[in-house]
C-alpha cells in the first residue's frame, strides 16, 4: 500500500510536448508510472513517445480511462490548466509549474472547492510511490519502496531526506512534495491523515521550512490524532525576515512563520525535529529505535 | 517587488482611491517647483525609500513655506535613513514626495494581505492608525477586524460597511469610507498585489477619507502581465548583486557573512545556510541556480558570489534532480576559469549525473576539496575560512 498514487495510477501529462513535460515524461515512462495520454492544445492526434496527444483534458480521460494528471503547464496558464483538469472529474491533479500567480491559485482553490479533484502542489516536485509510479521530477532512483512516508514543502530537501533514508536501508511508502508557494493545494495535514490511514506506513519525515502557519497547525493536529511517530525538520533557521528566500511561501512577515516558533510548536506536540538537514535521516532512525519500528522499516540492504 | 509610497499613490489616484495632491522631487528646486504648484499652507517633505519608519529617522518633515521646504529637502535629499526596517547600514534617500498638508481629524489602519490559511484575500482594519499592526496585534487584537474576500465577487458593500463601523469611522464618512476600500480591493485584484497597506488612513477636516501613506508589494510571479509595475522598479533600492542575478533569473539573497553558497532547490539553499551557522560559520548569501540551469546560469551566479568582497570561501551544494551535476560542474570550471579562483572551493555533488560532474572537476586541475555528505562539506568550508 501507499498513498495517492500506485501502480494502477493512469496519468495524462498537461504540456506533454514542452520541452519539461517530454523531458519528465521520457523519465516517467522509464520508471514504469502508467503513462496513458497527453494534453496540449492544437496538436491533438499526434503522438510523442508512442503517447497519444489529446486537444482537452475531457478528451484524454473519456479516451484513455485516466484518473491523473501532471501540470508542466508554464505559469500564465497553468490556472486555467487545473481547472480544466477539475472539470474533466480527475481524482488527482499534480502541479509541478512553479510561479503562478497567487491571484490565480487563489481562483483555483475557490473553484475546486466541493469538487472531488485533490490537488498537490504548485511549485512541487510530485508525488512518488517507490517502485511503482513516479509523477513529477524527483530523481527515481534515490527511492527504495518502504515504509516511511515523506511530506515536504520542498523538492531538494526532500530527496536530501530520501537519499538518507534509503543509504541507511529504510525505504518509502510514498514521497509526496506539497510545494512551496503560499496558496497551494494540499497541506500537510492532508497528507499526513493518509499516512496515518495507510496500514503500510509506519512512520513519517515532515519537512517544512519558513513562512505561513501549516507547520504549526500540522503539529496540533499531530497531537491530537497521529498515531505514528513523527520527525520534523525546518528549514530557514538563519534566513533574514522578510526577505523570500526563493519558494514564494518562504517569507517570514511581521515576526511570524519563523524556523523557532514552528520546532517550538512541532516539539511541544512529541515531534522530534532533527537538528540539521543532514541529520533527517539519522533523527527517524532513533526515533524508530525507540519505538521498536526499526526492524520492521529496514528494507533493503546497503 | 516593492515600490515608492508616491507610486503606490499614483496608482491609488488611477483606482479612484482619495490621496492627498503630491509630486515627486529629485531636487531642492524641484520640490520648491512642486509646493509652490500645490499652493497650500503646509506642505509635506517625505523620503522616499523601500522601507517604513521614516518619520522617526527624521525622513518626514512639516514646512510652513516655500524656503522651509528647500531647507527640508536639502537636508533630507542625500542622507542616509536608518529605521528598523533598513538594517543598521540604512538607505540614501534620492526621491521626495512633496505633498499637500491635510487637516487630519483621525487615523486608521486599513491593509490587504494573501491569508495562506483560508486561500483569500483578507482585508484588515483598525483604529489604531499610525502603530505598526502587528504591534496592534500584539497587544490590542481585539481592535483588528478582519473581512474574508470571495474571489468571485470580490469585495461587497457590506463587509466594507461592516469594517467601517467597526473602526468607528464616522457615519457622515461612511461612504467616503466604503469607496475606499473597495478601490483599494480593485487595484490589489488587478495589480497582483501581495500586501497593501495604508497607514495611516485618515479621515479630514473637511470631510475625506485618505490615504496618508501607501504601501504596496507585488508578487513577482505575476509581473510578466503588470507592464506598468515593473516600471516602477527603482534599481538604487535594490542589492547590486541581486539585481544582476535578476538579470539571470537567479534567487539570490545577499547576506553579511563570508562563506558563499550556491545550491540547487530553495529548501535546500536555505538549509545550507542553517547548516553553516550550525559549524559556527557565517553564510554571505542565499542562492537557489533553480532546477533548469545552464552552465552560462551557472557561470554567472559563480561570478556573482566571487565579486562579494567580504567572500572568504566557497560552498557549492548540489542535490541533482532536474539538475544534473555536470552542468553544474561545467559552470564551476568556465567561472574559475575566467575571474580565477583565490578562496578555497568545497563542492558536494549528489543526485543526476553525479560520477560526471566528480569527473569534470577532477580534470580541470583546479583546487576543490570534495565533500561527501552536506555536513561534511560545511565543516570543511568553515574551517578552511577560519585557517
Amino acid at each position: 500500500m501507499s498513498i495517492l498514487i500506485n501502480k494502477d495510477t493512469k496519468v495524462i501529462v498537461q504540456g506533454i510536448t514542452g520541452a519539461t513535460g517530454l523531458f519528465h515524461t521520457k523519465q516517467a515512462v522509464e520508471y514504469g508510472t502508467n503513462i496513458v495520454g497527453g494534453v496540449t492544445p492544437g496538436k491533438g492526434g499526434t503522438e510523442v513517445e508512442g503517447i497519444p496527444v489529446f486537444n482537452t483534458v475531457t478528451d484524454a480521460v473519456a479516451k484513455t480511462g485516466a484518473n491523473a494528471s501532471v501540470v508542466y503547464v508554464p505559469p500564465p496558464f497553468a490556472a486555467d490548466a487545473i481547472m480544466e483538469a477539475t472539470d474533466a472529474g480527475l481524482d488527482l491533479v499534480i502541479t509541478i509549474t512553479e510561479g503562478i500567480p497567487v491571484v490565480d491559485m487563489i481562483k483555483v482553490k475557490r473553484y475546486m472547492e466541493g469538487k472531488k479533484t485533490r490537488l498537490i502542489g504548485p511549485n512541487c516536485p510530485g508525488v512518488i510511490t517507490p517502485e511503482e509510479c513516479k509523477i513529477g521530477i524527483m530523481p527515481g532512483y534515490i527511492h527504495k519502496k518502504g515504509h516511511v512516508g515523506v511530506v515536504s514543502r520542498s523538492g531538494t530537501l526532500t530527496y536530501e531526506a530520501v537519499h538518507q533514508l534509503s543509504t541507511n536501508g529504510i525505504g518509502q511508502s510514498t514521497a509526496v512534495g506539497i510545494g512551496g508557494d503560499p496558496v497551494n493545494g494540499t497541506d500537510f495535514i492532508d497528507v499526513l491523515k493518509q499516512f496515518n490511514e495507510d496500514p503500510e506506513t509506519y512512520a513519517v519525515i515532515m519537512i517544512g521550512e519558513i513562512g505561513g502557519t501549516a507547520e504549526e497547525e500540522a503539529a496540533e493536529w499531530i497531537k491530537e490524532n497521529m498515531t505514528k511517530p513523527v520527525v520534523g525538520f525546518i528549514g530557514g533557521q538563519t534566513a533574514p525576515p522578510g526577505k523570500r528566500m526563493g519558494h514564494a511561501g518562504a517569507i517570514i512577515s511581521g515576526g511570524k512563520g519563523t524556523a523557532d516558533e514552528k520546532i517550538k510548536t512541532l516539539n511541544a506536540a512529541g515531534v522530534k525535529v532533527a537538528e540539521t538537514p543532514a541529520v533527517m535521516g539519522e533523527t527517524l532512525i532513533s526515533v524508530l529505535k525507540e519505538t521498536d519500528l526499526y526492524d520492521k522499516c529496514v528494507t533493503h540492504k546497503v | 517587488m516593492n515600490i515608492h509610497e508616491y507610486q503606490g499613490k499614483e496608482l491609488l489616484r488611477k483606482y479612484g482611491v482619495a490621496v492627498p495632491d503630491g509630486k515627486v522631487a529629485y531636487s531642492a528646486t524641484e520640490a520648491v517647483d512642486a509646493a509652490k504648484s500645490l499652493g497650500t499652507d503646509v506642505t509635506v517633505v517625505k523620503a522616499q525609500i523601500h522601507a517604513g519608519g521614516r518619520g522617526n529617522a527624521g525622513g518626514v518633515k512639516i514646512a510652513k513655506n516655500l524656503d522651509e521646504v528647500r531647507t527640508y529637502a536639502s537636508e533630507i535629499l542625500g542622507k542616509t535613513l536608518v529605521t528598523h526596517q533598513t538594517g543598521p547600514e540604512g538607505k540614501v534617500v534620492n526621491r521626495l514626495l512633496i505633498e499637500q498638508g491635510c487637516d487630519i481629524q483621525n487615523e486608521y489602519y486599513v491593509g490587504l494581505v494573501v491569508d495562506r490559511a483560508t486561500s483569500r484575500i483578507v482585508m484588515m482594519a483598525s483604529e489604531e492608525g499610525g502603530t505598526e499592526i502587528e504591534e496592534v496585534a500584539e497587544k490590542t487584537p481585539e481592535k483588528i477586524f478582519k473581512e474574508v474576500i470571495d474571489p468571485v465577487t470580490g469585495l461587497m458593500p457590506y463587509q466594507a460597511r461592516r469594517l467601517a463601523f467597526n473602526i468607528n469611522i464616522p457615519k457622515e464618512m461612511l461612504k467616503e469610507a466604503v469607496k475606499f476600500m473597495m478601490g483599494l480591493y480593485k487595484v490589489f485584484e488587478a495589480k497582483d498585489c501581495s500586501i497593501a497597506e495604508i497607514n495611516p488612513l485618515v479621515t479630514t477636516g473637511d470631510g475625506k477619507v485618505m490615504a496618508l501613506d501607501a504601501k504596496f508589494n507585488f508578487d513577482p510571479n505575476a509581473l510578466f502581465r503588470q507592464k506598468d509595475i515593473v516600471e516602477f522598479r527603482d534599481l538604487d533600492e535594490e542589492d547590486e548583486k541581486e539585481i544582476e542575478a535578476s538579470k539571470y533569473d537567479l534567487s539570490y539573497i545577499s547576506l553579511e557573512g563570508n562563506i558563499g553558497c550556491m545550491v540547487n532547490g530553495a529548501g535546500l539553499a536555505m538549509s545550507t545556510m542553517d547548516i553553516i551557522k550550525h559549524y559556527s560559520g557565517d553564510p554571505a548569501n542565499f542562492l537557489d541556480v533553480g532546477g533548469g540551469a545552464t552552465k552560462e546560469k551557472v557561470t554567472a551566479a559563480f561570478k556573482i558570489i566571487l565579486s562579494d568582497k567580504n567572500v572568504k570561501g566557497i560552498y557549492v551544494n548540489i542535490f541533482g534532480g532536474i539538475m544534473k551535476c555536470d552542468i553544474i560542474a561545467e559552470g564551476v570550471v568556465a567561472a574559475t576559469k575566467e575571474v580565477g579562483l583565490t578562496i578555497p572551493l568545497v563542492v558536494r555533488l549528489e543526485g543526476t549525473n553525479v560520477d560526471l560532474g566528480k569527473q569534470i572537476l577532477e580534470e580541470s586541475g583546479l583546487d576543490i576539496t570534495a565533500a561527501d555528505s552536506m555536513a561534511d562539506g560545511a565543516e570543511k568550508i568553515v574551517s578552511l575560512v577560519k585557517a
